[in-house]
């Protein structure tokens, strides 16, 4: 069972690690991507997410998948945020359980590593200087897209 | 044929519009309709010479056929997570 959503609400990360789980399960992990107050050594008061919302979703809802299929059909959650977010508030979750560890680790990592190569998303930060410089990011190549 | 192009994020603010209507021929790659871009001169031309692309939200190559009517996403570099 898989599970995503790009939203505009506040994650819930409990929400999204109920969503995965079972008896079969020995291993349950969560990942949460958070606004750190510095970038590149310049204080940072916040950040503004931007999204291609419709392809995000196709997007994140194929991921997920290929994450399920790395760790054998495990459940995997994920969840990206958009709108401005605070210090320390979640950017993104990933739940994912399976019968041993090392293929949960996996398939969370290959979420967050994809969702940094191809979520058609941007993120605007803001200093606390009062100035406001989108972050340097990836170019997404359609070889690595599904 | 007319494609719908949407753009986002830096590059929506140096265009200072987030879609336009664009006429192609028929038969016409993505790789032509960011060229007819960018022949409007500025600030069009700050779009890149080969941007990231989608069609109908799906990434595709400068040599893709696009198709009357398509949604056609100009991508800067990603930053989520």
């Amino acid at each position: 069972m898989v599970w995503s959503d790009v939203t505009t609400e506040p994650i819930e990360p409990g929400a999204v690690l109920g969503r995965v789980g079972g008896r079969s399960d020995g291993a349950v992990i969560l990942f949460l991507g958070t606004v750190r107050d510095t970038n590149d050594g310049r204080p940072v008061s916040g950040m503004e997410y931007h999204g291609y919302e419709a392809m995000a979703q196709e997007q994140l809802a194929a991921i997920v998948v290929e994450a399920s299929e790395i760790a054998g059909g495990a459940p995997v959650a994920a969840v990206h945020r958009l709108g401005a977010l605070d210090l320390g508030e979640i950017s993104v979750a990933i739940a994912v359980s399976t019968p041993h560890r090392g293929s949960a680790f996996e398939a969370s990592r290959h979420v967050i590593e994809e969702i940094k190569k191809r979520l058609p998303v941007w993120k605007k930060e803001h200093y606390v200087d009062g100035k406001t410089d989108w972050v340097e990011g990836i170019q997404p190549m359609p070889e690595t897209a599904s | 044929m007319t494609v719908r192009v949407l753009f986002f994020a830096a590059h929506r603010e140096l265009l200072g519009a987030s879609e336009t209507i664009v006429d192609l021929p028929d038969g016409a790659t993505v790789g032509e309709l960011v060229q007819a871009l960018r022949a409007r001169g500025a600030p069009w031309d700050l779009i890149p010479d080969r941007p990231a692309v989608a069609v109908n939200r799906k990434y595709a190559d400068g040599s893709h056929t696009l198709g009357n009517g398509d949604e056609v996403a100009v991508i800067p570099p990603v930053a989520g997570g």
